[in-house]
Order: C-alpha cells, then structure tokens, then sequence
C-alpha cells in the first residue's frame, strides 16, 4: 500500500462516522455534568413563599427571605404612592412608571427583591436622596417605587412574581 | 478459543461472592412475583401504585415514616404521577409544623407539595416506645435494604401463618413465614377490606400488598423509569460505536502483518 | 526517550516547546514503540485510566452534594438519588465504578502474573502498580464508610479494629483513628478527607507508573526484549489507541449494564438502612474485591496473627520480582509455571467465594487450605519452578517466528493459545 493511499484511508468515512458518534456520547455524558449543579428538584419545589401581611401598618415594610434572598413587602402610604407616580421618566436611568410596578388596586403593595442591581448587596431602607433605598455597598439610591435614580445600579429593583391568595396573603414565585 | 473467557469467569466469580447466600436455617425463599416493573424496560403499574400509596397512606403510615419523600415525589414523572390538584390535596390533608414564626412560636399548618412526608412519631425512640420495643423501620428505602428486594416485602405482607405447632411464641409477636427468623413484632397489618379502593379494585390482601409493595418498590427506585429507559439507549448507542470503532481497528491494523 | 528529536512545525509551537517540552512528549506518547503482539489483556491499563478518571469526576461531583456528618450522611445521599438533577446516574456510576475499578485492576495484575511483566527490569513498575493497588483498597474501603449506612459503620468498626492487634500501641492507634472512642462523626469526616485526597496521589503514581513504563517499554505476550523495533513495534497511535477504544467500549458495555440495570447487586442490602450503633448486622461481608483478604484474615484464629497474615499477603507482592527464579518471563513458555499460575487463581477465587460465607464449618477448613497456599504459591512454587522447570523453546525476535532451538513451526498459533 502507498503511502498516499493511507492518507485517503485515514480520513475515509468509517473514521469520521467513528470520531463523530464518539464525539455525539462525549457530549451527552457532558450535559448530566452541568446539569447536576443546577438547582435540584427540591429547590424547584420550594420556589414559592406565603406571607401573612395582615399587621403591617401603612408606611411599614417586612422582610422575607424567599429562595434564599430577601423580598420587600411595603405597604406605602397615599402620599408615597402620589410621589412616586409624579416622577417624570425622562429622570429614570430605567424608565419604568410605578404602575408596572404593582398589582392595579393593591397600589399600596410594593413587593420587590431587596437585591440591589449592582452587585448584589441589600440596600437600606428609609435612606438616600429619593426617600426609598440607599445600597451602602456603591452608593445606588432608589425610590420609593425601588426605581434606581442615582448611582452605579443599572436597573430597578426586580419585582418578583406574585400574587394576593386573599386579602391578606401574599404569594411570591 | 473466545479471548473474552477470562472476563466471563471473572464476571461469573463477581455474581457468586456478590449474592448473599448466607441464610437463616428455616428461612423460607420469597414468593417470586412478575413485578412489571423488572427488566430492561420494566415500567410501575401507574394505578397499582396510586393504590399502593392509598394502602401506606390508611395502613402502614400510622407506625411507619417515609422520611426522605416529599409529597411532591407522588406527582412526579415514573411515579404514582397524581395530578398536582391531588397532590396538594394530599399535602395539605396533613398539619406540619412549621417555624418559628415572628413571635417565636412553632406553629401547625397545611401541608405543601415540597414537605416532607410527615412522621407518625417525633423520633426513633417514641416509635420504638410506642410499638413494644421493635422499631417499624422507615420505608423510604425499605426494598433496597433487604435481600430479597420487592419479592421479600411482598412476601412477608402475605406469609402470616399459624406457628408450627411446639412454636411457642412471646405476647406481641407473632409467626411469618418468611420474615427472618420467622418472628415478626408487627401484627398481620392487612386484613380483607381494610382499604376501599376508588378504581373498583377488589381490596384482598393478595391485591393490597402487591400494590403496596409497587409502591414501596418505587419510593425506593423512584429512578427505575428513567433509568431503564437511558439504560437501552446507552446499550445501543455503545453498541453501535462498538462496531464502528472495531471495523476502524480491523482497517488500521490491516497495514501491518499482525492480527488484531 | 524517542530516538529522534521532536521538532514542531509552527513558530509558536517552537518557542513554547523550547520552554516546556509538551509537544515533545505528545509525540513521545504517540509515536511510543509498542510490541505489535500485544493482545487484549494489554488494553487493561488504558481501561484503568479510564475507570481513575471516571471516579475522580464523578467522585468530584458528588462531593458537592454530598454532607459528611453522621446525621445528615445518609440523607444527603438520599438527596442525591432522588432530589440532585441526574445524582442517581452519577452517585451509581461512582459505586458501580469502584467494582469496575477493581475488576479491571485484578485482570491487570493476573495479566502481569502470566506474562512475567514484574520481572527485570520492570521491577519498579510492579512496585508503583501495587502502591496504587494499596491506595485503590483504601479509597474504596474509606468510600464505602461515607454513606453511613450499617455496612459503612460495622465495615469501617471491623477495619479499623484490625489496628488493635497491634501490641502494646494498638489501642491508642485506634482510637487515634476515630478520633473518638468508637466510629463516630469525627471518623466519617477524616474519611472523606482521605477519600477525596487519596484519587490524586493515585494519579500521581499512575504518572510514575506510565513514566516507568515507558524506559524499558512495553512487555509482551512472548516475553521477549525488541530486537528490531522497525519490525517488532507499531506505533501507539493509532494502533494501540484504536484497540485500547474498543476494549474500552466492550468494557464500558459490561459496566453500563451494572449501572442501569443491576445498580445494587454489587453492593449489600444492609448498607440502606442507616448505621446504628447499637445493632451489627448479621453478616458482615466487605465489598467482593476485598473478599479474599477477607478470607485469610478470619483463617487464623489469632487476632494479631490474622492481621499480619492479611497484610503479608499484600506485601508479599512486593518481593515478588525476586522470588520468581525463572529467567523466562511469559507462562507461554513455562508448562510447569503455567499449571501453578492456574491453582493459584483458583485459590483466590475460592478465597474470595469463602470469604462471602460464614467463618464456620467447612467454610473455615477451606480458608485455611486456601490461605497456606497462597503464601506457598510465593514462598516455595515459585521459586523451585523457576529452578526446576525446563521452558519451552522461544521466538528469536517478536515477528520472526524462529525459534532458538527451531523445534516449533509456528510462533502464532502458539501465541493464540495461551489463554
């Protein structure tokens, strides 16, 4: 056999069916791999909170701990809400009106994640330029819609999914 | 001569010191069933189970845990699969107690999918207490942890018996064919009708302890589905790349003068 | 170690190579002269390979998810089979794979054995290969402990008990073990410290091992040196590598079997119900690759005397090399040694079934039968076989079937019967 009559053997169509159905099962013992670091079925499951917000008075907020992070629960009062909602959006880094922000005829329920868009950190409560939040960590302060207004923050703070079970119980996830 | 006779005789000599052949003097050899959930693409009977888990629910769950299931687990895939409408039903059929709330209190409410299934007894030692001194194992993995698997549990559900005469046996425990030992704690827990099945089944105890034991079989293995189902593909798609892989060798070896 | 210089083709690939010669050694590796007789009792080692590194992975993995305290042990294994996205797979694969580990590396050393590869000048490699077969039982003993079942803690009580024996220091030392006054959670956290520690010295002596290798090449089914490397060898890749991938698909078959199909029939039923220390089950039993170490440990009715007895058929490997007086490496050509290689397999694997069984009885006769032969297979076989034997006469070179007395015809058909 000549030795160019090796080289077209080696690249003949049994190697390259070989290498790429090998290279097929290499891919497919990957993905349990990865996947095994993502969150398991248990944390799936746990992925939804109930709280009780029957003694929360107007102009209070709660903190719960839903997946691991805080959540805000405040109840604003009228003046709060007014407020927020005269903001122009031409001042926003992340324009967004307050309304999207909460659930038509629970206006006074805020429910958002205490996690500032920075880099993580909890901000502060009744603190900062806006009357809303203030991240001690960079210095982002937010309003009181959680609207990021000034700061290293690119975005408001995320508002989770949730929902009123009754009237006083809140659902998150 | 197959060069692959070493490998059989090590496999066969694995198989051998592997089995348990260890056994009691009057230990009787399990009833063999025809589980369908056996073989290489052996499935759980999808009713059996839902019924199995009615017979834990009304019978064994009032001595015996089931720690590690969550109620979740019933309505997921290559179980009972319950819809999640019956699942949450399930859930919250039961008080667990949660806590501590903003005072410090413990306090009791329904159950949710992601709970754990509730205990009957707060520890080891109260379930030991209130069931004359034998511990009711928990059941999460009771069919993994004998010998004889599915085919064990279902037998000793169904080998209550007179004790051979001369037998003399102690208050509270009773004679079981194939219990090892032959001595069993737990009195015969099912009994004609003890449960009334929804689908029309007939509740005998045959019937009762097949579909318990389906279910126990899958709270062990709630894998079993998936993994007889990934286990043909693997088999093929190693088979396959098998054959391609040989006649890529028999091709690269055919240019020397010596054999493969 | 290649007879000509590596010279890389790219720029780049100079400047790197002239800083760390990693292309040389890539193509020391695939231009590696390997006898072109090797058979498939040869593929074991790239087998073993695999099975280190699929521990290592998987091993790895489950260390995520897994929690070492007696409390939580048991659960958290749980939580991987039943909560952790495909945990069953690789938690299965994990134990499952410890057994292929060890059937691979049982074939590997009675390949050894046959073929006379401990022999000069392959002695050191021998000696790493049974370091890491040392490590390996450790690791697999340690393993076995961390799912806190009631094999894991009776297993690792009687193990470590077998430190007692040792006078005077016996006690301190394990109790130094447990780091309590029995197994206990102190015990199960140095064990995962160990097991998570001990796959990589592994690694490192199976670089050794590789290294050692590679000096005086590979040994062969004839057992005789290369004479014309041009003739006699292929290069390993594609040739070896091609073969090694399909003994490893065959094997990867084998052990795919066991994991979807069969998952816990290697293990003990026992080890799923959690460790108690107050209950030892009725029948203790260590996993089958231990079986026949077992076996002469519970022959002698001695405590210490059983200890030493187990650890020195173990070490007695070690000076193998110098105990085999024949000069010709492969049982091919040594009728005599031949018949003795098979009794002594036969007598491990009768260790290893006994060592399943109860210690009573016949049982405990066979034991010791089989446990002094053992040791005379080493001490007195072979070493009188190597002095008495008249060997057969063998090939001049690996492709030429010449003998050096010319009596046989043909050297391949010998070369197909040997097993």
């Amino acid at each position: 056999m000549s030795k160019e009559e090796k080289k077209v053997n080696r690249r003949d169509f049994l190697y390259t069916a070989s290498y790429t159905v090998g290279a097929v099962g290499v891919g497919a013992v990957v993905w349990p791999l990865i996947d095994q670091m993502n969150p398991d079925k248990a944390q799936k499951a746990l992925a939804t909170t109930e709280v009780d917000i029957s003694n929360i008075e107007p102009g209070k907020e709660i903190t719960v701990l839903w997946r691991g992070k805080p959540v805000f629960l405040k109840r604003r009062t009228p003046e709060e809400i007014a407020e927020a909602r005269s903001v122009s959006l031409d001042d926003l880094p992340d324009p967004q009106k307050d309304e999207e922000r909460v659930i038509e005829g629970k206006d006074e329920w805020l429910v958002m994640l205490g996690v500032c868009t920075h880099l993580g950190c909890v901000p502060l409560k009744n603190k900062g330029d806006f009357k809303g939040w203030f991240c001690p960590c960079h210095g982002s302060h937010y309003d009181v819609s959680g609207r990021i207004r000034k700061g290293p923050a690119p975005k408001n703070m995320e508002i989770p999914k949730f929902e009123f079970v009754d009237n006083n119980t809140i659902k998150i996830g | 001569m197959s060069k692959f006779n070493f490998i059989k005789i090590f496999i066969l000599a694995l198989f051998l010191s592997s089995t348990n052949l260890v056994k009691a003097v009057e230990q009787n050899d399990p009833i063999k069933v025809n589980w369908s959930f056996k073989g290489l693409t052996g499935k759980f009977d999808r009713a059996s189970l839902q019924r199995g888990f009615q017979v834990y629910k009304e019978v064994c769950s009032s001595c015996h845990s089931m720690q590690y299931l969550s109620y979740r687990n019933l309505g997921e895939l290559g179980g009972p699969e319950f819809s999640e409408e019956e699942v949450k039903a399930i859930a919250a059929s039961v008080e667990i107690e949660d806590g501590p709330d903003s005072q410090g209190e413990m306090f009791f409410r329904p159950g949710r999918p992601s709970d754990k299934f509730k205990s009957p007894y707060p520890n080891i030692n109260a379930s030991i207490a209130a069931n004359g001194g034998a511990y009711p194992p928990d059941m999460s993995v009771l069919v993994k942890a004998r010998p004889g698997g599915s085919n064990y549990i279902y037998s000793v559900l169904v080998g209550y018996e007179d004790p051979p005469s001369g037998m003399v046996l102690d208050d509270g425990v009773y004679y079981n064919k194939y219990m090892i030992g032959n001595k069993i704690k737990m009195s015969a827990p099912l009994t004609e009708g003890i449960v009334e099945y929804t689908d029309g089944t007939q509740p005998s105890v045959d019937q009762m302890a097949k579909d318990v034991t389906t279910f126990l079989s899958w709270a062990a293995e709630p894998e079993l589905e998936e993994r007889h189902r990934t286990g043909v593909k693997v088999i093929i798609y190693l088979i396959l790349l098998t054959i391609l892989v040989y006649l890529s060798m028999k091709k690269i070896w055919s240019r020397v003068d010596s054999e493969v | 170690m290649s007879d000509h210089e590596y010279k890389p083709k790219s720029k780049a690939g100079k400047w790197f190579n002239d800083r760390l010669p990693l292309l040389t050694l890539g193509a020391h590796l695939t231009d590696y002269p390997t006898p072109k007789n090797l058979n498939y009792w040869w593929t074991f080692g790239g087998i073993l390979t695999f099975c280190l590194l699929t521990q290592i992975i998987t091993g790895v993995v489950l260390a995520m998810h897994y929690v070492a305290h007696a409390d939580l042990a048991f659960a958290s294994v749980e939580h991987i089979m039943r909560d952790v996205n495909y945990g069953w797979l690789i938690r299965y694969i994990h134990s499952n794979g410890a057994s292929m580990f060890f059937l691979a590396v049982y074939i590997h050393i009675f390949r050894s054995l046959f073929y006379g590869s401990y022999k000069s000048p392959r002695e050191v490699i021998w000696i790493i290969g049974l370091l890491i077969y040392l490590l390996m039982m450790a690791a697999a003993f340690m393993g076995y402990v961390l799912p806190w079942g009631q094999m894991s803690f009776w297993g690792a009580t009687v193990i470590t008990n077998l430190f007692s024996a040792i006078p005077l220091v016996g006690e301190s030392i394990t109790t130094w073990l447990w780091g309590a006054y029995s197994v206990d959670n102190p015990t199960l956290n140095r064990f995962f410290s160990l097991h998570y520690l001990i796959p990589f010295l592994i690694l490192g002596l199976v670089v050794l091992h590789i290294w050692a290798l590679h000096v005086p090449g590979n040994n062969n089914p004839v057992g005789i040196d290369i004479k014309k490397p041009s003739k006699d060898t292929v290069p390993f890749h594609p040739y070896i590598t091609i073969k090694d991938a399909f003994a490893l698909l065959m094997f990867m078959i084998v052990f795919a079997g066991f994991v979807f199909f069969t998952p816990n029939v290697l293990g003990h039923s026992d080890n799923y119900i959690p460790a108690n220390p107050l209950v030892t089950p009725a029948h203790i039993v260590p996993e089958w690759y231990l079986l026949p170490f077992y076996a002469i440990l519970r022959s002698v009715p001695d405590k210490l005397g059983g200890v030493i007895l187990m650890f020195g058929a173990i070490f007695i490997l070690f000076v193998l090399p110098w105990l085999d007086t024949s000069k010709v490496r492969s049982a091919v050509f040594r009728p005599l040694y031949r018949q003795f290689y098979w009794i002594f397999v036969i007598d491990v694997l009768m260790l290893g079934y006994i060592g399943a069984m109860p210690a009573e009885g016949i049982y405990l006769v066979l034991a010791r039968v089989g446990t002094i032969y053992y040791f005379l297979h080493f001490i007195v076989v072979l070493p009188v076989v190597g002095l008495l034997e008249k060997t057969e006469p063998i090939p001049m070179s690996i492709s030429d079937p010449v003998l050096s007395s010319g009596a046989e015809p043909s050297l391949a058909k010998k070369d197909n019967v040997k097993i």
